[in-house]
């Protein structure tokens, strides 16, 4: 059960536009929210109103400034959850079978009841995907919402992981990668959407669209500058002659 | 890497256990009733030892029997079937020469290859890892073989062979330390890969997701331990390989040969807290920390 399967007939996954992401973590909220009441074991938390809270999430977003050669940095909104890998790592190295890649969409899920938490496929997932619930003992980790995208009970437009459908930028999009007509295929061709470490040839499924490049400050910093600027260089009048007074008094100016 | 006690604990002693097994079965030392019992009772109170410590760590630890249905991919569960394997036949093996006088060399041998196909499966467990490049090098099996070896032939008290095992164990413990040191670099992982946003710039990790810690960074990111590491290594190298080695080229006691297999044990647990944790896990990297 955890060899990983040849191919599958659908790759759902997500798109993670990195140039929309504003940050507000309403996606980190939302899928806390919506996993901790519905598929398997609630996701708890440590010592959530003490000195040193801590809790199971299987989404984060992480905020990462890039300083480019020259120009002004930029800071970039980082989503992260389970990016659904083709070669997935962690399903190969669970010992007992619970760790598992569907063939019929390519979702990797965890069957909760077969995990002994020994946490090895925590180890091998270099995206940290994958958290141990401290209370439950056994790994979780993101379904991508299995139980709302096929689930007729609600409407339509509710079927799709609770961060894409609570993303109030639309940075998040879900769809089926093996289909190159779909929403996702071509939003990837279309903006260049890319792996993220690409060197442990995992091959995730999941893409992250990169920044657009920042509009470029000309020397003019605004259209109306111009009119903003100085009219009177050298002070006159009165002033002028304060001015020229206070110079002469010893102790210089600055 | 988070050094939790229970790995450590289980890597130390079962690796000396096991390393043990390898020589018992194949005859060294040759003894037979109450001594073979005694070389046989600490070579399980090892083995078995550390494997139980193992399950310590485990959040279910009444599932384990589960972890022996997937040996065609997961080396965690070929480690179970090799160590259940070996056990068993070095019991069979055991029954014959503490009771029956009787050495049954084949199943000796058999269970000598399995015990060390055990310290095998453990190392690969490790090795596998990519996300850990210290520990994705071929050098991580050699150590965890050459070092069990080395333990093995202490405890059974095999001066000739200890020697020379106790040389190469320090010669990869050496080469081990020197290139697992440059191994994250030479992965080439690093924010910029890790995010796709270094062809853009140079990335710096700005706002963590959260002000608190996670499990992620618990288990993964341990830099505390590190400040230490030089002066670790020189007590780990003097303890498991210098201080044994001295002992052996001394005219043998029992009381010498007692302090050689403490000191190695010592300087082996020592080693092992270093391999744990000085291990970079990449998933430091989206926090800014290695």
């Amino acid at each position: 059960m955890t060899e990983l399967p040849t191919t599958t007939e659908r790759k759902m996954g997500l798109v993670i536009d990195l140039d929309t992401c504003v940050g507000c973590h309403a996606c980190v909220i939302s899928c806390k929210g919506w996993n901790t009441e519905n598929y398997g074991a609630p996701l708890s938390d440590q010592n959530p109103y003490g000195a040193d809270p801590s809790g199971t999430f299987l989404n984060r977003v992480h905020s990462y400034e890039v300083q480019p050669e020259t120009g002004p940095a930029q800071l970039i909104h980082f989503p992260k959850s389970c990016l659904h890998c083709e070669d997935a790592p962690c399903v190969t190295v669970c010992p007992t079978g619970a760790s598992y890649k569907r063939v019929e969409d390519g979702i990797v899920l965890v069957n909760e009841s077969d995990c002994i938490g020994c946490g090895l496929c925590a180890w091998s997932c270099p995206y940290g995907a994958r958290e141990l619930d401290q209370a439950e003992g056994v790994m979780k980790k993101c379904t991508l919402c299995v139980d709302r995208i096929y689930n007729e009970n609600l409407p339509e437009e509710d079927r799709v992981p609770s961060c894409v459908r609570t993303c109030p930028a639309g940075a998040r999009h879900f769809g089926d990668f093996a289909d190159p007509d779909s929403h996702v295929s071509k939003l990837t061709a279309e903006r260049g959407g890319m792996d993220l470490m690409p060197e442990m040839d995992t091959k995730p499924v999941n893409k992250y669209l990169p920044p657009r490049p920042k509009d470029q400050i000309d020397e003019q910093i605004d259209i109306l500058a111009p009119l903003l600027a100085p009219v009177a260089e050298e002070a006159g009048g009165f002033l002028g002659w304060l001015d020229k007074a206070l110079d002469k008094m010893p102790g210089g100016s600055r | 890497m988070h050094p939790a006690p229970s790995v450590i604990v289980f890597t130390t002693l079962s690796g000396l256990g096991f390393g043990l097994l390898f020589f018992l079965g194949l005859g060294l030392p040759d003894v037979t009733g109450w001594v073979a019992f005694t070389f046989f009772a600490i070579a399980y109170a090892l083995a078995v030892g550390g494997l139980m410590a193992s399950t310590f760590h485990l959040g279910h630890p009444e599932r384990a029997l589960k972890a022996f249905t997937q040996w065609k991919s997961s080396w965690l569960s070929r480690e179970g079937w090799c160590a259940v394997i070996a056990l068993v036949l070095m019991g069979l093996y055991a029954l014959g020469v503490v009771f029956l006088g009787q050495r049954w060399g084949l199943l000796g041998l058999l269970g000598s290859v399995f015990s060390i196909l055990t310290v095998f499966t453990t190392s690969m467990i490790y090795t596998q890892l990519r996300t850990i490049p210290r520990w994705n090098m071929k050098l991580t099996p050699a150590m965890f073989l050459s070092f069990s070896l080395a333990g093995g032939a202490l405890l059974a008290g095999q001066v000739g062979a200890a020697l020379p095992l106790l040389l190469v164990a320090a010669l990869v413990q050496l080469g081990y330390w020197q290139m697992g040191d440059r191994a994250l670099a030479h992965s080439g992982t690093d924010l910029g890969t890790a995010t796709g946003l270094g062809t853009r710039g140079s990335v710096r990790a700005f706002e963590p997701p959260h002000t608190g810690t996670n499990y992620l960074l618990r288990e993964f990111v341990h830099v505390v331990g590190r400040k230490h590491s030089d002066k670790l290594r020189i007590i780990a190298f003097g303890l498991a390989f210098v201080v044994p080695g001295i002992l052996l080229l001394l005219p043998f006691g029992h009381l010498f040969a007692l302090i050689a297999v403490l000191s190695h044990l010592a300087g082996v647990a020592t080693s092992r807290w270093l391999f744990f944790a000085q291990a970079e896990h990449v998933v430091g990297l989206y926090y800014g920390k290695r």
